[in-house]
């Protein structure tokens, strides 16, 4: 099917977000809008505005009720997910880089930047849900500073209080929040800097994207790498596709030198690889930039990606994509 | 002392140690040379010989003052005797002196034979007596076209990437194998030999061989820093080129496999490959005009003649120098002088006069049918009055067999159909005003009586031309686009393929398709005929293959097109896309195509992949730093023609052996494959359970844990009364 191109940033995308239904889309950029719209027909349904940076992250609480958001400009806010307002804001020293909720939407973890003699820290804030949810305690439930190198991606796992990270160096590591503690930690999960971090369904394991040109699915409690899909490009992004056995892997040349090379040759596609034979089954291009985010609709029906030209392409799959069985009536669990 | 120890301990048998460091008196004549063949003369010539004899050896590189020669006088003749000892400072120069001076003429009488003294005084001490000589065990060598003994017939290639050689095979999927992992350091790059018994590698010291079954050193070449080489079509000899003129440094190893001062200042050698032995070299600067550096050098500089007897070198302008092998004299003594000479080119040996040569050395005795004669055909530009013109000369007999005279000349190639059956001089041809370009195929039919010629005539520049290989067909690559000539950067130049056929009933070439507005700019011809490729090289927005059929009708290789269908056996099979194609080749059977991203030409997806002739890809391989894929070549078949068409009559036969072997070798692999798959969804699906239920246990602790409240939920649970209670106020 044709897909719909959403044109409504003015600079490349940084991070896009289905909600749990699966109906609306959330999308931010370096313009310092966050824009919503629905994933069905591409409609924009509004905008938060307020920022005054680079918006880097966005999450959606399981409900639909909450948006969190980081930006450059040192802040991490909550908005209303219906009216579009600004709940609350809380300011760090440096920009925040990535947000996420737990599986309930009942706490955020935030990591803020290392810079001007600042530590990266993750920091987990619990949301009050009561009321307007105007009410938040400015102070965080939680804070550390994880030693060595900088994260870059997080995320909560099943265990209370545990989330799990992807730094810099291409380690992958599991934290105890309450203490700071690195409870696992695989240091050669990647060979570069881990720019993506995505839950599968049940959040028993996650995919990890690295500019290494390789992509992971890694076991959220022992961290051990299950699959590994290995690519030709740096990849931005690493996406599961839930109910088919696929991953989709985005990325391509840095944007620096993007202008010096042809289209083809920046590899801006996006790659759909086998989730258990590692094999690449095939490709969707269009973004003439390389593919900076990628998610999947939670039922599975439809997937956008976000690239550093600015358009979020959403593809709704065809028909023949849940009914192809290219490896026979292999059945494979979710 | 000896004795004293000896007279301590006299059961110790010392001598082994006492022969061991018994000093080796010099017996000090091993810096004397005797030298034979020096002219008798009375005594008053002895100053002028002397000093003669001194210039000559100073000349050679090896100094020697008069007074270090001695020579023996016959007192009763008052002559001289003919020889003369000379004493050298020390036994290097003398060694040096031996190499040089022996059989040196010295005039056209007396050639200098030297000998060292101690050698003259051994040899007349020597034993007389006749002791016949151990037989040498023989030890057999490795077969140096082993690889054509590949059971299942596949065919090797080299590939060359970042600093890493790899020789492999291929063949079926399964058959695909690495060959020989070499650690060859440091070369520029490979190249097989022509019938792919060698691969050479050029390093700084010069040219090394390689082969048989372990990839043994082979012979080499030491040309100092050789950039170019070629091997004669039967692989006896090879030119290496350098840039660098030849410099022989004094005390020099000296011997017929290297360089001596006589050759400084060359750039080209000739060496014989068995034997390793330099057998010429030659200066790339033509006399008279020195550093016309800014033209291009022709690479091949050396011409050979099919049969390896005769190699020719041109002298722009002049004339055409062959010379006759192995001795590389001139042949004749003299070159061929032909004023304004530009471009010249051997006719190549079909495979009939190949087997006619064979069957003319089987039997010398009534060699009453004469041994075709080499042929070759050279062209002049137009020179004021005088029109271009291309000659047909025979070899060695120098008779002129055809010549035809051209006007309107801009430039000529001349291109040889492999049997040589045709020539082609494809003749670039300017208007009066000579604003614009057309060109003329002129055809020699050169198994016809006196060499007819017919002109096909073409309105469009013609880019590449190409002859079938064993056909009776060629391509060509024609453009009448205006950006042609003035290449930029994302321009690519439209262009029009077209074939012609011999058409047996008029004898004359006919166009049989034109395949228009294109990019194609390469053809490739399989090695067998019939099938050919266009390729579009070197654009950095093209890259397409196309894989053609000349004759997809019949699939007999033996055709009589009616008059009906001419032209219509041609078919598109397939096409495809190499990113950044630097380099196509087809493999020796003609049955895979090869087509490789060289990191010499760009850096872009360096890489090669392997096709077969319908255009599917079978290998494709990404590689950085790639540099150089090269098929090995095959020898000439040793079966005979009655034999090959005996196998040609039993294809069926033969194929449904094959068939069933690629029938068992797929069902095998996917067998292999589905196996493998079955595992790994095993092997998933048993995780993702171990998991599911951990997750669910936990839920279930979590939902236990909760049931506290989930009672308090109940109680919540009343206060939904008051909904009733909301009904009536409805």
């Amino acid at each position: 099917m044709r897909p719909i191109l959403l044109q409504g940033h003015e600079r490349s995308l940084t991070q896009i977000k289905f909600n749990a239904d699966g109906d609306l889309l959330f999308t931010c950029s370096k313009d310092n809008v966050i824009n919503v719209w629905f994933s069905h027909n591409g409609e924009r349904l509004g905008t938060y505005e307020g920022n005054n940076g680079t918006v880097w992250t966005v999450d959606v609480d399981p409900l639909s009720k909450f948006l969190v958001s980081g930006a450059a400009d040192n802040t991490l806010r909550l908005w209303s997910v219906s009216t579009g307002k600004c709940l609350y804001t809380w300011e760090f020293p440096t920009a925040v880089k990535r947000v996420a909720f737990n599986d309930k939407g009942t706490q955020v973890v935030c990591i803020t930047e290392q810079r001007m003699g600042h530590q990266c820290a993750i920091r987990v804030f619990e949301i009050n849900a009561e009321g307007d949810g105007t009410k938040q305690s400015k102070e965080p439930l939680y804070m550390f500073n994880p030693i060595g190198s900088k994260a870059t991606v997080c995320a909560f796992t099943l265990t209370p209080n545990v989330v799990i990270t992807g730094h810099e160096s291409g380690k992958v590591a599991l934290f105890n929040v309450k203490t700071g503690e690195e409870i696992d930690s695989n240091e050669r999960a990647h060979s570069d800097v881990v720019t993506d971090l995505q839950m599968s369904k049940d959040w028993t394991y996650c995919i990890t994207s690295s500019k290494d040109k390789a992509a992971r699915i890694h076991d959220t409690k022992n961290l051990m790498v299950i699959k590994t899909f290995n690519t030709e490009t740096p990849l931005n992004s690493a996406a599961l596709a839930p109910n088919r056995p696929f991953v989709l892997l985005g990325g391509g040349q840095e944007a620096m030198s993007v202008t010096t090379t042809s289209l083809r040759q920046g590899k801006f596609e996006t790659r759909f690889w086998h989730k258990v034979f590692e094999e690449e089954v095939g490709r969707v291009k269009g973004h003439f930039g390389p593919i900076n985010t990628i998610a999947v609709h939670p039922a599975g029906t439809s997937y956008a990606s976000g690239g550093e030209d600015g358009f979020v392409r959403v593809h709704h799959f065809d028909d023949s994509y849940f009914k192809a069985k290219p490896y026979g009536d292999l059945e494979i669990i979710e | 002392m000896p004795e004293a120890s000896s007279a301590i301990d006299d059961n110790i048998d010392y001598s082994d140690i006492e022969s061991k460091y018994q000093v080796q008196y010099d017996d000090g004549f091993d810096n004397v040379l005797v030298v034979d063949g020096v002219p008798v003369i009375d005594k008053s010539k002895l100053e002028r010989l002397l000093a003669k004899v001194t210039k000559e050896f100073s000349k050679k590189g090896v100094s020697v003052k008069q007074d270090d020669i001695f020579m023996p006088w016959d007192n009763a003749s008052g002559k001289s005797k003919g020889f003369m000892f000379i004493e050298f400072r020390n036994v290097d120069d003398a060694n040096l002196a031996l190499a040089t001076i022996h059989n040196h003429p010295f005039d056209a009488k007396h050639t200098f034979k030297a000998n060292r003294f101690t050698d003259i005084e051994r040899y007349t001490e020597m034993d007389e007596t006749y002791v016949e000589p151990k037989l040498e065990n023989f030890e057999p060598r490795e077969h140096l076209r082993a690889w054509l003994a590949d059971p299942q017939g596949r065919d090797q290639y080299v590939t060359y990437r970042g600093d890493e050689v790899l020789i492999q095979w291929h063949g079926k999927p399964s058959q695909c194998e690495v060959a020989h992992k070499p650690d060859w350091k440091d070369f520029l790059y490979v190249a097989w030999s022509p019938l792919g018994t060698y691969v050479a590698t050029l390093h700084r010291q010069g040219v090394r061989l390689w082969g048989g079954l372990s990839w043994q050193p082979q012979q080499r070449f030491a040309h100092p820093l050789v950039k170019l080489i070629d091997f004669s079509p039967c692989e006896q000899y090879l030119v290496t080129w350098s840039n660098e003129p030849i410099v022989v440094p004094e005390r020099a190893v000296q011997g017929p496999q290297y360089f001596s001062p006589d050759d400084e200042g060359n750039n080209i050698a000739v060496w014989d490959i068995k034997s390793g032995d330099l057998l010429r070299t030659f200066s790339t600067q033509t006399d008279g005009e020195p550093h016309s550096a800014k033209k291009q050098m022709q690479w091949p500089a050396l011409k050979w003649s099919p049969d390896d007897k005769l190699v020719a070198r041109i002298t722009p302008g002049q004339m055409i120098s062959v010379h006759e092998l192995p001795s590389m004299f001139l042949h004749g003594k003299k070159s061929l002088k032909i004023e304004g000479v530009v471009d010249f080119e051997w006719c190549p040996l079909g495979d009939k006069d190949k087997e006619d040569s064979v069957a003319a050395n089987g039997s010398t005795a009534k060699s009453s049918k004469k041994v075709q004669e080499n042929m070759l055909v050279y062209w002049t530009p137009e020179v004021a009055n005088q029109p271009a013109r291309v000659t047909l000369l025979a070899f060695p007999s120098r008779t002129i067999l055809r010549q035809k005279n051209l006007f309107h000349v801009t430039e000529c190639k001349l291109f040889w159909q492999n049997q040589g059956d045709f020539l082609c001089v494809k003749v670039d041809r300017h208007t009066k005003t000579k604003k614009s370009i057309f060109c003329n195929l002129e055809i020699f039919r050169m198994r016809e009586k006196d060499y007819p010629v017919e002109v096909v005539e073409l309105k469009d520049t013609v880019l590449d031309f190409s002859w079938e290989p064993k056909g009776e067909r060629f391509a060509i690559v024609s453009s009448n686009d205006p950006n042609l000539g003035n290449p930029g950067p994302g321009v690519t130049i439209k262009t029009d393929v077209s074939f012609y056929q011999l058409d047996h009933g008029k004898n004359d070439f006919r166009l049989l398709r034109t395949l228009p507005s294109r990019t194609s700019n390469a053809i490739r011809w399989s090695p067998r005929g019939r099938h050919v490729v266009l390729a579009t090289v070197g654009s950095s927005s093209k890259s397409e293959l196309e894989f053609w059929d000349l004759d997809f009708n019949s699939d007999d290789a033996h055709r009589k097109e009616s008059q009906a269908d001419w032209g219509s056996g041609i078919q598109l099979l397939g096409s495809a896309d190499h990113y950044g194609v630097t380099d196509v080749e087809w493999d020796p059977s003609g049955r895979y195509l090869a087509t490789s991203a060289s990191a010499w030409t760009h850096t872009l997806e360096n890489g090669y992949a392997i096709w077969d002739f319908r255009g599917q890809e079978l290998v494709k391989h990404i590689q950085d730093r790639f540099k150089q894929f090269i098929w090995r070549p095959r020898p000439v078949t040793l079966l005979s023609k009655e034999k090959q068409k005996q196998i040609r009559r039993n294809l069926r036969e033969y194929s449904r052996a094959f068939d069933e072997e690629d029938a068992a070798e797929e069902s095998n692999v996917s067998a292999e494959l589905i196996a493998l798959r079955k595992r790994l969804v095993d092997e998933w699906n048993a995780w993702r359970t171990l998991r599911m239920k951990e997750v669910g246990e936990e839920r279930h602790h979590k939902l236990q844990g909760k049931d506290d409240a989930k009672e308090e939920i109940e109680v919540w649970v009343d206060e939904v009364i008051e909904q009733i209670e909301e009904i009536i106020i409805e």
